[in-house]
């Protein structure tokens, strides 16, 4: 019988999986070598996205949680009430386009996969993607309008699933740095050893984004978890013309890419608060946070691009963040068969902000052997396309 | 009247003749000094407030004057987010002030 | 020949761009505004000179002698209105640039890629937030020190300038001088405090003597114009409906609570209020710099930094006037000007013995003057804190509350408190300094700083974009 559970992490990945152990009978203590929410949770523009998947298990789960949030941000509301800062869920829908007349057919391929997989994508004519958006650059080639995408203020969600987690009789304990694995003689991890002293528990999840990999070194395993950086760039407060989340047909491509060079796509959207935020570019750098100024001014080409109206807007911040990235760009939710007591919940890319509710619900049924939300196979550690990097990464 | 030029007569510096700028402020005419910020033009006139804000539907005006609060910010010539306190004021300078574009709600 | 670059035209920019030359290096000067001088210097546009425009200056003829030797220099290029907006470092810096009117859409672009770079990058007026501070008519110090001096402007006719700092007394001069009647000048401070900051080393005083005679110039000044200079007290409020119309003014205990029961309110047309100042770091941050605690830049005996070939001077390390700035300018320009040319000439003696007399003085004017935590008592729940997104402080401490966070990011992001244009240049500080209060006093631990700025300065998105198809030679680097 699991009756405690340890989540190293408190981005939003760590704090849904803390919500749901919480709330599945489990005694949870978060820990985050930093604080809450701060690291690559609040360096992304939150998308929930199933545009930009193909068939296949992260659809599955991208699907899921498209279903799953609504009903999440209702909750949390009821429990939190008014005076928590707004979650800003926002069912706005995507707008996919192609720039040029190549990339036209393998959209239009890409989203007849996706209907068949149960994706509501809808193929749209020139002029009706201009009703949609009527800034939007009439040279575009195709789009796909994408009705189940959405976006939520990530920062804000992650401190709600904290926040409920807490309710639930959770602790989080901000700036505990890990210093090693507590085994027994089989090998078993017991708990784990921190600057604050030992915790065990039954369950020790680690939820540390792109630092997984340095998390289960210290634990005594291997990860194959690196991190790939994504530059964003936003606008000062300008009137609503934006309405949706809006890319070019390049994202979904360079969010499949293994390709460690810098690749950059238009991706525009408005926020709440009146400001655009606009993507995206990804680079394997390491940890290196410098500003790239050829990074940002690519995304900007490509945002005008889709917007010609931007290049006059005044661009006033911005900010990167590392993403998990998988060699087989598949997120990771699994018990660790090498080292019983060790889970992962991480390597979800850019798309953790979406998924995460999903994660943490599937971790908690695995961890509490109750019925999971999604089937758990692919998502598995022991999945064969992860297999060569288990050994590789020493 | 609060914001007011010193004739240049009573001056104790002493500065030379000057000659005007002409702007509009929101369709008026407003008459300054070559060389003045369009900041301190519309000042001079009596306009303390440069824009309504998003949230509260306050005045802003000038505040740091060294451009570094981005209050005084105002449309010029088509173009937004221009600070009337660093942009130099020339002839024939279209201002427009206006309400900012306001946020749809949701969180502060 | 090897080239230093110098970023800001103020004091410590101009003194180092001289000395840098004089050491045998080309050099680029730049600066935002379209004139030299920097804040401290503002004066009148070319196209409006006046005879006697050294009335309103202090070192008026060392800025002239400046100015003319970089102008009349063949080896130093001074490039107005330029709007530096990030520094990138791979071997070497990168400084970029945007040159023409303020806040255009159509600028030119340039990349600097000196040898040695020197920031001389100054500092604004640090006002701390009280109800009505957002009124118009409501300023900082150096907006009515720069109306005046730039267009001889006086923001109101009838004002009081309060705060904190012996840099009151200037903007009470400058207002004075082009028009104002000021009813007072409030210090925040008591007698006790000041005299403590100023006594324990009187020494100091007189090394820095000619900091002693600005500053009796300025008291001179307020006898001649009658102005109460008063101690002890602080404006807790302005008043107005479109503008401000009146003040409220308290005294204030030695933590710079106000004490119930002593306010009064005085009929203005305009406040100047100024705490202290904000270094403007964000370039030496973009840079590499290390920070000292009280979040300066880190420099050496020779103003180097800890960034290879990047050298630092003026205000953005340490608040210390315009003479301390003179002295770092010098020394930073001279090394900065051996780096970039691989060569070791005498050190600039003089300089060197100028700065030592001036250094205390910082740390005087932080004893005497630095800002005391009991302000947030004038604070109501509806007060502005971030101006720029309209954040009170009630939602601030809402926030806190509610989710227990212990990250200056996460309730930045989860306020918007600091992610509005100024990009919390106004707000920032005060916002992590409140924070930390209502985290019971604990250190926000998530390293976030509201000082770091890696765009540091709006551009237009064709602007940047524009960069992309646009090549430039690099040096040393692929």
């Amino acid at each position: 019988m699991v009756g405690s559970a340890i989540v190293i992490g408190a981005g939003i990945v760590g704090a849904a999986c803390a919500r749901s152990l919480a709330m599945a009978g489990l005694d949870v203590t978060v820990i985050d070598r930093s604080t809450a929410a701060s690291a690559t949770t609040a360096r992304g523009e939150g998308n929930l996205l199933v545009s930009d998947k193909a068939p296949g298990p992260e659809l599955v789960m991208a699907l899921a949680a498209a279903k799953r949030w609504p009903a999440l941000v209702r909750e949390l509301a009821d429990e939190l009430g008014d005076g928590f800062p707004g979650i800003e869920y926002e069912p706005k829908g995507g707008l996919v386009v192609a720039t040029t007349e190549d990339g036209a057919a393998p959209l239009l391929r890409f989203a007849a996969a996706q209907r068949s997989a149960g994706v509501d994508a809808r193929e749209l004519s020139v002029p009706e993607a201009l009703s949609l958006e009527p800034d939007l650059n009439p040279a575009i080639t195709a789009a796909v309008h994408y009705p189940q995408d959405a976006q939520v203020h990530p920062v804000n969600a992650a401190e709600a699933l904290l926040a409920s987690a807490r309710r639930h009789g959770a602790r989080v304990r901000q700036n505990v740095n890990l210093s090693g694995p507590i085994l027994d003689a089989n090998g078993t991890l017991l708990g784990i050893a921190t600057n604050e002293g030992e915790l065990r528990a039954d369950a020790i999840i680690v939820a540390a984004g792109p630092w997984s990999g340095e998390v289960a070194r210290t634990l005594g395993v291997t990860l194959p978890v690196r991190p790939r950086r994504g530059m964003v760039l936003v606008t000062s407060r300008t009137p609503k013309r934006i309405f949706h989340k809006v890319y070019d047909a390049d994202y979904v491509g360079a969010v499949g890419s293994g390709d460690a060079a810098l690749q950059t796509s238009g991706v525009v959207e408005s926020t709440e608060s009146g400001n655009v935020l606009i993507g995206s570019s990804r680079e394997q750098l390491g940890f290196d946070d410098r500003l790239r100024v050829d990074t940002i001014a690519q995304v900007a080409a490509k945002a005008i691009r889709l917007f010609p109206f931007l290049a006059d807007q005044a661009v006033i911040r911005t900010y990167g963040g590392f993403r998990p990235f998988m060699p087989d760009h598949l997120p990771l939710v699994s018990p660790d068969h090498r080292m019983p007591g060790l889970w992962h919940a991480t390597g979800h890319e850019g798309a953790g902000i979406g998924l995460a509710p999903i994660t943490g619900e599937l971790i908690a049924a695995l961890i509490a052997g109750e019925a999971a939300p999604c089937d758990p196979a692919p998502y598995s550690l022991a999945r064969k396309s992860l297999e060569p990097h288990l050994t590789a990464v020493a | 009247m609060a914001a007011r030029m010193l004739p240049s007569e009573k001056d104790p510096i002493q500065p030379s003749s000057s000659t005007t700028v002409s702007i509009t402020v929101d369709g008026h005419v407003a008459t300054g000094i070559l060389g003045q910020s369009i900041a301190g033009i519309m000042m001079a006139g009596d306009r303390l407030g440069f824009r309504q804000t998003a949230k509260l539907d306050r005045p802003r005006g000038v505040f740091c004057g060294i451009g570094v609060c981005f209050d005084c910010l105002v449309e010029v010539n088509g173009l937004s987010d221009v600070r009337a306190c660093q942009r130099k004021a020339c002839d024939g300078d279209v201002v427009v002030t206006a309400r900012d574009p306001q946020p749809r709600g949701g969180a502060a | 020949m090897s080239e230093v670059l110098v970023i800001g035209a103020g004091p410590a920019g101009l003194a180092a761009a001289r000395a840098a030359s004089d050491a045998g290096a080309s050099v680029v000067l730049l600066d935002s505004s379209d004139a030299l001088g920097g804040q401290f210097w503002r004066h009148l546009p070319e196209t409006r000179p006046a005879r006697n425009e050294k009335y309103l200056h202090h070192g008026w003829s060392t800025f002239r002698a400046l100015g003319e030797a970089l102008e009349s220099s063949p080896t130093v290029t001074i490039i107005r209105s330029a709007q530096v907006w990030a520094i990138e470092v791979f071997d070497g810096v990168a400084v970029h640039a945007v040159i023409g009117e303020p806040d255009g859409a159509r600028r030119e672009r340039r990349v600097f890629r000196p040898d040695a770079l020197v920031l001389a990058t100054g500092a604004h007026d640090r006002t701390l937030p009280f109800p009505g501070w957002d009124l118009p008519g409501v300023y900082t110090g150096g907006a009515a020190q720069a109306l005046a001096k730039g267009e001889r402007l006086a923001v109101g006719e009838r004002v009081v300038v309060a705060g904190a700092g012996p840099f009151l007394l200037p903007v009470a001069q400058s207002l004075t001088r082009a028009g104002s009647r000021v009813i007072g000048v409030l210090e925040a401070n008591r007698a006790a405090r000041l005299a403590r900051g100023w006594s324990p080393r009187p020494w100091q005083l007189l090394g820095a003597a000619g900091k002693g005679l600005e500053l009796a110039g300025y008291a001179a000044g307020h006898v001649r114009h009658r102005i109460p200079y008063r101690l002890g007290r602080a404006v807790i409020a302005a008043h107005g409906t479109d503008r401000v119309e009146s003040v409220t003014v308290a005294k204030v205990d030695a933590q710079w609570a106000p004490i119930p029961g002593t306010e009064h309110t005085l009929k203005v047309d305009a406040v100047c209020v100024s705490h202290g100042f904000t270094p403007r770091i964000e370039l030496a941050i973009a840079a590499g710099c290390e920070l000292t605690p009280n979040r300066f830049v880190a420099v050496d005996g020779n103003q180097r930094t800890t960034t290879d070939g990047v050298y630092a001077a003026g205000e953005i390390t340490g608040i210390g006037g315009v003479d301390l700035a003179l002295a770092e300018g010098e020394i930073a320009g001279h090394f900065a000007a051996g780096f970039a040319t691989e060569s070791v000439s005498a050190p600039p003696t003089a300089a060197i013995r100028r700065r030592r007399a001036f250094t205390g003085f910082a740390h005087r004017i932080e004893a005497a003057h630095g800002i005391r935590s009991g302000w947030s008592d004038w604070l109501t729940d509806s007060t502005l804190i971030c101006r720029c997104e309209e954040v009170d402080f009630g939602s601030m401490r809402a926030a806190a509350a509610a989710t227990q966070s212990e990250s200056f990011r996460s309730l930045k992001l989860g306020t918007r408190a600091g992610l509005g244009i100024c990009q919390g240049r106004m707000c920032g500080r005060t916002s992590e300094e409140l924070l930390c209060a209502l985290n019971q006093n604990r250190e926000l631990s998530d390293g976030a700083m509201s000082d770091r700025r890696p765009l540091a300065s709006p551009l237009r998105i064709g602007e940047l974009a524009h960069l992309s198809s646009q090549k430039t030679a690099r040096k040393g680097t692929p």
